[in-house]
């Protein structure tokens, strides 16, 4: 007898079961390749973990995919799939790039990062919005506009760097260094600042951003009444413009929010680590905040440990290159891909099973229930 | 002048060649979306299949065994894709994400374990690709003004899975618009229900659309990497897929309409490459990569409504639950 | 109350031509049919009535093999069959006009026929040969549609004879209709009786599935009663009266007597004047819209589905703008250039339960204490200006509600979608009758909603024009309209085509101002 799972079990077992299956894939594609997944994966936990200084940048990868995890789960929980974190983030940095380019030579660099924060939320949350102006007023369909403003957003980048933004004497496109001081704290020197020694790694105050970004979007959707109403607007549009607000200005606004979270990404690379603007930057981690939203379940307390191993998975997926012939980061594409398929396309699939098992766990315990009701009757 | 012709002639050429997997591409999303599921995956598709197609080409040497091994690669996807999103419900974005970056990871690990070459598959001998077939007279035409040059340039010259490519269209028109089943893949992807109670199964149906569209995107894949390429480079589709899927929109999900959208992204994309570094009064050089973004761009303006209306198949996206 | 077994024998030693036994399907906890036992003598016009939820539909579909039973087993013709899917059931004969219909809107009528029975693997051939026997049928049962009309642009009536036809086009020998007269005007409800009675001569054998006992004693020869998943009685029909089918279907005596009583009438407090609604230039939604209603006074608006109604319902909750005209709710007006959002019209007084109840009402993934302030979110607001939501007295809130109200079960922390429809509603009510308003909108009030439910719902409207509530009540359901409004408003084509007082109402008439005819 099947029996619906209560929520626990719905929210704790089932995405672990889901990772497990990517994890299972994942190791058997090893083992034919003919190497060893365990060996493989007691790397992967040393780099991401046990190496002096690999907390670190384990870190520094979770802070880009709270950013882009936290920008997909927003628009989720109004139905929106925003597959443009990565075109969003790197609208962002241009952002950062354009006033720090311009105001570093006047202002004093706190104020200008000051500046800067914002703005990379503002020009990602430019990017969101457009696609969600698109959807909500001319009816054209989020995933494709988002996918499109990818591709537009990466010609741009080659268009600028390449060009009026590429510093002078130089033939790789990217900008020039920003002005001393432009950069955020990294932690290790905030670290030794304080007594505390700490290995070096990029992890900067980013991190902490991405954390109160993580606190703020639950206050968001869970606490206020603009929460509630996006997450309506995800169910029902019609029960919103019922309850008399206008779902197109919701989906605006939600796309603003998601694009400037993942402009925020920016902030980590741009800003904490390069301290220019190059080609790239985001990497992939635009995409990979779906996988890591997926696995979250939409909730940033998930998200949080999502991201944490993602971190891991990209930090420990580096080492890979240094121990073996055969696998390499790549390795942590191709998990990323089947996280995706398990915990999002095929997430139900395990649920029949799940209930099947559930129901007889259940239905034992009922029985002893009544014996021993019998017996006291 | 006659230079000038030359240029606008082997520019033809080149958008053809160009447009080829676009062609294919946009074909087997026409039939998965007609059925009413999206495929984003494509480009994954395409990517796994043009992997192959190099790997069996440089093991075994012979194309056709690899045309033949990358389409059935491309197919297994489709099945995976399909039991994501027709037999588990999945979301069909999501499980098209998934297979894309499946793809791009897969390639290039095993690619590492069999060559390592960096993910690189060997350089292909001609042998071991598909040639450019040149049709008879096209050397002797080629003096005859106008109609010779393009005899002999565009019309000769290509490998077999150009023509193909070509022959695809109209057999999916045929098959959609001519046929028993393309009235049943049209109607599943309207109304799955209608399907149901006429007492035709919808899964059945979307299985098969979605393994012709894994078919077609296998021969794209091929044709990159053995035919028009000589070897697997990492992410060698770079964004073909999504083109394709472009073309497709553009064509309103209709094959003749989605080939014009075909050759016009590829005609921009081969126009873009002969103007690389050309420069342009007061703009210096000739700006190629805005011209290489105008498919995205054309889609996002089209999908808007602002040139005609884009209307997707009604059911697409949505998997079929008999009610209760 | 006389319960018969099944027919026993079948007419001239014909074979029944259904003949179901001990069939049971069960949906995870719900038993939709508990050991049913059906036979339908060949030729006949047999109907099967029950409540919401009482388990026709889940049996006819099952006889259409469109679920499969959990045990039972079913005979059609005195050939004993299982059936695992629709191509079989079509294969058997049996044909079936779904309440919602299967037809693929972009398609002709004539592609929607052949669907699924093409013969040929080439479409024109199918075409062709689908063209020649389609004339010589529709002339045969007057069932005149045009074949390459577009489904899509078919009025309902229309659609509903395509339905038909794909049916007869696949040999049906037995024809379910799944309530079929929804749609349909009492004009075009007595032609398809007409049609049917065709078919009958022809030797068809029809399952007529409704809720209407009117229909059961106009059209059929045997009538079925099911209630709670079980088969509660056969009779045949001219040996019953709808007083006792009525009594069937609930369980116990129900009154079939009006729950109305005249009302003290007071001030004029809605009133709607010219008011327009165009979509384009060529076609008007609604048109010279005026009437008033009154502090204590219901007026019910009839019409069939889709005559602009909804639209109506929806301008005066503020929901969309009228193109031209002018309302007003006590001294405070509305009109195009000054349209009001449905906040504002409910800082008036004005209360709204949506026709939609699933798509409008409530959001179904929500709990209840959610929906309990849908559209009254910043009265549970945590402070801060609006900004916030106290989950605290978000869960008060609707506690209060449910126990004002009799929703059950009473957990404000339950997914709104695990409540019974007339619990949903009933929470829906209790919501938008909390700030006791002067003037109530509502659509359809017990659309899925059980008897007992309906009961109670009535009665609340009652109880609340009593205390001089204005309430506008919009319903498909012309009993329902019927009994509760003291002034009935019927509704054709966007116009409204007459006003009848309660003491001078009766169907007729009414039905003839629902069909347009003045």
């Amino acid at each position: 007898m099947r029996k619906p799972l209560p929520a626990w079990v719905d929210i704790s077992i089932m995405p672990l079961i889901n990772i497990a299956a990517a994890f299972v894939v994942a190791g058997i594609i090893i083992a034919l390749i003919g190497e060893n997944p365990f060996t493989a994966l007691a790397v992967m936990i040393k780099g991401a973990f046990v190496y002096k200084g690999a907390l670190g940048y384990t870190l520094y990868y979770t802070t880009n995919f709270i950013f882009t995890g936290l920008a997909v789960a927003v628009a989720f929980h109004a139905m929106l799939f925003n597959i443009g974190g990565e075109g969003q983030a790197m609208i962002g940095g241009l952002g950062i790039g354009f006033i720090v380019l311009s105001l570093d030579p006047i202002l004093p660099p706190l104020l200008v990062i000051l500046l800067a924060i914002p703005v990379a939320a503002i020009f990602g949350a430019i990017w969101g919005v457009i696609p969600g102006w698109l959807q909500a007023r001319r009816g054209s369909h989020i995933v494709i506009t988002t996918i499109m403003f990818n591709f537009i957003a990466s010609s741009i980048m080659v268009w600028l760097l390449a060009g009026m933004l590429m510093a002078p004497g130089q033939m790789s496109p990217e900008t020039r260094h920003f002005a001393d001081g432009v950069s955020l704290m990294q932690i290790h020197h905030i670290g030794n600042a304080l007594g505390w020694p700490m290995a070096r790694s990029p992890l900067n105050l980013s991190f902490v951003i991405a954390l109160i970004a993580a606190v703020a979007v639950w206050v968001l959707i869970w606490r206020t009444r603009l929460g509630y109403i996006i997450r309506a607007t995800g169910h029902s549009e019609k029960a919103v413009i019922y309850a008399g607000h206008d779902p197109a200005r919701i989906i605006m606004i939600v796309m603003a929010i998601s694009g400037g979270l993942a402009g925020l990404m920016a902030l980590n690379e741009i800003l904490g680590v390069q301290e220019r603007v190059i080609l790239n930057f985001t990497s992939g981690y635009g995409f990979t905040g779906i996988a890591v939203a997926l696995m979250g379940r939409n909730h940033p307390f998930g998200i949080v440990l999502a991201s944490l191993l993602f971190g891991a998975l990209y930090q420990g997926g580096a080492e890979l290159d240094f121990e073996f012939q055969t696998i390499t980061r790549e390795m942590v594409l191709m998990i990323q891909g089947l996280i995706i398929l398990f915990s999002g396309a095929l997430a139900l699939m395990f649920v029949p099973a799940a209930e099947r098992i559930y129901g007889k766990l259940a239905s034992a315990d009922r029985s002893s229930d009544t014996r021993k009701g019998e017996q006291n009757g | 002048m006659a230079e000038l012709w030359l240029q606008f002639v082997l520019t033809i050429d080149a958008t053809l060649r160009v447009a080829t997997p676009l062609i294919l591409c946009a074909m087997a999303g026409i039939f998965s979306e007609r059925s009413g599921i999206i495929d984003i995956s494509l480009e994954g598709k395409m990517l796994l299949s043009a992997f192959t197609a190099a790997s069996v080409a440089a093991l075994y040497g012979s194309p056709f065994l690899a045309l033949g091994c990358a389409v059935i690669v491309s197919m297994l996807f489709s099945l995976l894709h399909g039991f994501a999103c027709i037999t588990h419900r999945g979301n069909q974005v999501i499980s098209g994400l998934a297979i894309n970056i499946l793809a791009s990871g897969l390639t290039v690990t095993v690619g590492i374990a069999i060559f390592a070459q960096g993910g690189q598959t060997p350089f292909l001998m001609s042998e071991q690709r598909f040639s450019a077939i040149t049709l008879p007279f096209a050397e002797t035409a080629r003096h005859i003004p106008v109609f010779g040059t393009i005899y002999a340039e565009v019309i000769s010259g290509h490998n077999l899975l150009v023509w193909i490519a070509l022959l695809s269209v109209f057999i999916t028109g045929y098959v959609l618009f001519r046929t028993t089943f393309g009235l049943r893949l049209r109607a599943v992807g309207e109304k799955p229900e209608a399907v149901d109670t006429a007492g035709i199964s919808v899964t059945l149906m979307r299985y098969q659309a979605v393994l012709i569209a894994g078919f077609l995107c296998g021969i794209a894949g091929a044709y990159l990497s053995i035919a028009h390429g000589a070897g697997f480079v990492r992410e060698m589709t770079a964004g073909k897929g999504y083109i394709a899927l472009a073309a497709m929109i553009f064509g309103h999900w209709r094959p003749v309409p989605a080939l014009l959208a075909c050759l016009m992204f590829g005609f921009l994309e081969a126009i873009a490459a002969r103007l690389q570094g050309v420069e342009v009064p007061f703009l210096g050089p000739m700006p190629t990569d805005l011209i290489l973004v105008l498919p995205y761009v054309l889609t996002v303006i089209l999908l808007a409504g602002f040139i005609g209306r884009a209307v997707p198949p009604r059911s697409i996206g949505q998997p079929y639950i008999k009610e209760r | 109350m006389t319960v018969s077994s099944p027919l026993a024998k079948s007419r001239a030693d014909l074979p029944f031509a259904v003949s179901m036994s001990g069939i049971c399907k069960r949906f995870g906890a719900v038993t939709a049919n508990d050991h049913i036992d059906l036979n339908v003598l060949s030729g006949d016009i047999h109907g099967i009535v029950g409540e919401n939820g009482a388990g026709k539909s889940t049996l006819v579909s099952i006889l259409y093999g469109f679920y499969t039973a959990d045990s039972g087993t079913t005979e059609i013709a005195g050939i004993s069959y299982t059936h695992n899917t629709p191509a079989d059931s079509i294969a058997a004969g049996i044909g079936m006009v779904h309440q919602h219909f299967m037809l693929v809107p972009n398609f002709t009528v004539l592609e929607n026929i052949i669907l699924g029975y093409e013969g040929y693997k080439q479409l024109s051939k199918s075409m062709d040969q689908a063209r020649h026997m389609l004339s010589s049928m529709s002339q045969q049962y007057g069932l005149d549609v045009d074949l390459d009309a577009q489904v899509g642009d078919l009025p309902v009536s229309l659609q509903q004879r395509v339905e038909i036809l794909k049916a007869l086009y696949r040999d049906a020998r037995i024809l379910i209709l799944d309530e079929p007269t929804g749609v349909l005007t009492p004009q075009e409800t007595n032609q398809l009786f007409d049609i049917l009675r065709a078919l009958k001569k022809q030797g068809v054998t029809i399952l007529l599935i409704t809720h209407k006992l009117r229909e059961i004693m106009a059209a059929t020869d045997h009538v079925s009663v099911m209630r709670g998943g079980r088969m509660i009685a056969h009779l045949q029909t001219t040996d019953t009266t709808p007083d006792q089918l009525a009594e069937l279907m609930v369980g116990r005596p129900v009154q079939v007597k009006k729950q109305w009583h005249k009302a003290n009438k007071g001030a004029a407090i809605v009133s709607v004047k010219d008011v327009q609604l165009t979509r384009s230039k060529t076609q008007n939604l609604l048109s010279d819209i005026t009437f008033t209603v009154h502090a204590g006074e219901i007026l019910g608006i009839a019409g069939v589905a889709g005559n602009g109604q909804s639209e109506l319902l929806n301008i005066l909750a503020g929901i969309i703008a009228p193109t031209a005209g002018h309302i007003s709710y006590h001294d405070h007006h509305i009109d195009a250039g000054n349209p009001a959002d449905p906040q504002k019209i409910k800082s008036l007084g004005v209360a709204h339960v949506p026709e939609d109840r699933h798509a409008s009402g409530i959001v179904l993934p929500f709990t209840a204490a959610e929906n309990a302030a849908l559209g009254y979110e910043k009265e549970v607001s945590g402070g801060y200006g609006h900004a916030f939501l106290s989950p605290q007295s978000l869960r008060a809130r609707c506690a209060k509600l449910m126990q004002r109200f009799d929703v059950r079960p009473a957990d404000p922390n339950l997914k709104s979608s695990l409540f019974s429809g007339g619990n949903q509603q009933k929470l829906v009510l209790a919501r938008e009758m909390s700030d006791t308003p002067s003037v109530l909108l509502i659509g359809q009030p017990t659309r899925g909603v059980d008897i007992g439910a309906i009961e109670f719902i009535h009665q609340q409207l009652i109880d609340m024009r009593d205390k001089g509530c204005a309430i506008i009540l919009v319903s498909v359901e012309l009993d329902e309209i019927m009994s509760l409004s003291d002034r009935i408003m019927v509704m054709n084509n966007g116009r409204i085509m007459g006003l009848v007082e309660q003491a001078t109402a009766n169907v007729k008439d009414i039905g003839l101002l629902m069909a347009g005819v003045q």
